[in-house]
């Protein structure tokens, strides 16, 4: 009872939180979807960090460590440090200067222009917001578990089919509502300090349950120790994960590259220098939040309550495993204010994905199908928060079916959108790139991605291969052919286009 | 730092990203931490020095400037 009241006060702060920063909203579309380009270095950096550490994160990093041991940093954080800071470096500071040179909004509006096509804009609209509910479900999934494993017990009568822990359709509902609420009221620069206050939030709590849960464990050596006698295997790699199959995992966070919540923040930076922050910290955090679930993960698998009982009993249900530990390893108020971190890094997320979304679909969808001068800016601005309302509600419905490995469904999520960023590198540095050739690479990664998710059992195998890797290899090997191959059989962009976006 | 160190710096990186030399290795760092793991922490460290090299010798100033410059009416939206 006392951690879901410690929630439900953190909720109430974010709602908040919410509400004073719409006392500097400007009610204009520019400054609900851009902050009126006013985000600077500090916030830019916790914003976005805060922004890609998602439920992915911290429980389905948790959560695989559980089962597959350390390799899950090596699979995703230390290639993350490197390749995120690698897109931030060569394809958002230089997108950031396009995009104020030119008075970009959104990452379709981009893309348009720099291919001069409409018929772009709308062939990958729908994809990139396809891709955004799977991420959003990911959010939700996590929250549902995390809290239903806090609470266990809590309430016996009113949730008996849930063991007394508050239903995940409960906690996904409330999330969602309260991150409609404080995105409603004030637009991306709520979200941006919303995200700053969650980053904190999620990066304190972090550290504070590994260090509570490795002292109740009776150290960090005991903890190791317990694992080493109980399940060796978890703290080696193994055969049972191919070399080949590790590498291909520097293919997922190629990603970030075309996140529309990404290009988002980058858009809305003051200026370059933004950027540098984001650049090198990125790294660090990441080790800082990913090191510590690691951790708690392998020790799960050997971890005992005092009466000689697993913490974690098999058979757990999916994602749960760093809330049980929690609960079972805290007392009822740090257990409310580390369950309020993983909520923290849950809803950092679903904030900006929401509002991306809804920004690309006022400005290029609704818009451009309008006629000239039909939609005025506030009418735009509820265009935009209804498509933002019903996305959530989809993803929301998503979230009461038979639930998924977060990680599994995270590397679909993210493999879908590698798979499209060689168009964003080929816009951005490829002169001879052509908007049939951008329509291609996004048409095969439709279906490439579709012919693998389906072969996966629409995510029930946990580690699909082929050829030895993640079909996100496969998937950014196609798109980036179809690109190429499409692009060099077709008429070349106008000199007009080409001085616009490659000065000499 | 020229781009082409960058770069090479960037594969190098990639490279060694592949520690297949311990994938077996129990051993653990300061008796709690596997072999694999620390390898890892450390090279996300590495990672951030890196970066920090590249923003200080190798940031495209040219890129901030070039934002300053207006730009074409074809670029806004209606």
């Amino acid at each position: 009872m006392t951690q879901f009241t410690v929630a439900c006060a953190y909720l109430l702060a974010l709602l908040a939180l919410g509400l004073v920063s719409n006392r500097s909203f400007r009610r204009t579309t520019q400054d609900f979807f851009l902050a009126s380009r006013s985000i600077g270095p500090t916030l830019l950096f916790l914003s976005v960090f805060g922004t890609s550490m998602t439920a992915f994160s911290i429980v389905g990093s948790t959560g695989e460590a559980y089962r597959s041991g350390i390799g899950v940093y090596g699979l995703m954080a230390s290639w993350s440090g490197l390749v995120h800071s690698a897109v931030f470096f060569f394809v958002g500071v230089r997108l950031w200067s396009i995009g104020k040179r030119h008075g970009y909004t959104t990452q379709v509006q981009f893309f348009r222009q720099r291919f001069d096509s409409d018929a772009l804009a709308f062939v990958l609209f729908p994809v990139l917001a396809g891709l955004v509910v799977p991420y959003l479900l990911i959010g939700l999934l996590g929250a549902g578990s995390v809290m239903q494993a806090l609470t266990a017990g809590a309430f016996p009568d009113a949730f008996a089919s849930t063991g007394g822990g508050v239903p995940p359709w409960l906690t996904g509902l409330c999330v969602t509502g309260v991150v409609l609420t404080y995105v409603f009221a004030g637009g991306l620069r709520a979200a941006a300090w919303a995200n700053a206050l969650q980053a904190g939030v999620f990066i304190a709590t972090g550290i504070l349950a590994f260090v509570v849960i490795s002292a109740k464990l009776g150290g960090p050596e005991t903890a190791t120790q317990a694992v080493l006698a109980a399940h060796p295997e978890k703290l080696v790699r193994g055969e049972a994960l191919g070399k080949l199959h590790f590498a291909s995992y520097g293919f997922i966070p190629l990603s970030i590259g075309m996140f529309p919540h990404i290009y988002q923040h980058w858009l809305t930076a003051r200026s370059a220098a933004a950027f540098r922050p984001m650049i090198v910290l990125h790294p660090v955090c990441m080790l800082l939040v990913w090191l510590p679930c690691v951790l708690v993960g392998v020790w799960a698998t050997a971890a005992l309550l005092p009466d000689g009982s697993l913490v974690v009993p098999p058979g757990s249900p999916a994602n749960s495993e760093l809330a049980t530990m929690v609960q079972g390893l805290t007392g009822p108020v740090l257990g409310g204010i580390l369950g309020a971190g993983i909520l923290a890094a849950i809803m950092s997320s679903l904030d900006s994905q929401l509002l991306a979304i809804g920004s690309m679909f006022t400005h290029d969808v609704a818009s451009r199908l309008a006629p000239e001068g039909a939609l005025s800016d506030r009418l735009k601005l509820r265009l935009g928060r209804l498509f933002v309302a019903a996305v959530a509600c989809a993803a929301y419905l998503c979230s009461l079916a038979e639930p998924r490995s977060v990680f599994a469904l995270g590397v679909w999520c993210f493999s879908g959108y590698a798979a499209l960023f060689p168009v964003a590198v080929a816009a951005l540095y490829w002169r001879r790139a052509t908007a049939l050739g951008a329509i291609a690479a996004t048409v095969t990664t439709v279906l490439t991605g579709g012919w693998f998710f389906h072969a996966s059992g629409y995510g029930s195998d946990p580690s699909p291969l082929f050829l030895g890797m993640l079909p996100a290899a496969a998937m950014v090997a196609a798109s980036t052919a179809a690109l190429v191959v499409v692009s060099l059989l077709t008429r070349p962009p106008s000199e007009r286009t080409l001085e616009r976006y490659f000065p000499a | 730092m020229p781009l082409r160190l960058l770069l090479a710096g960037l594969v190098t990186l990639g490279v060694l990203h592949q520690d297949f030399w311990l994938w077996q290795d129990d051993r653990l760092l300061a008796g709690f931490l596997p072999s694999g793991l620390a390898y890892h922490a450390a090279y996300s460290l590495a990672t951030a020095a890196f970066w920090l090299a590249a923003v200080r010798h190798a940031w495209p100033a040219h890129l901030e400037a070039e934002a300053e410059t207006e730009g074409s009416s074809g670029g806004r939206d209606r």
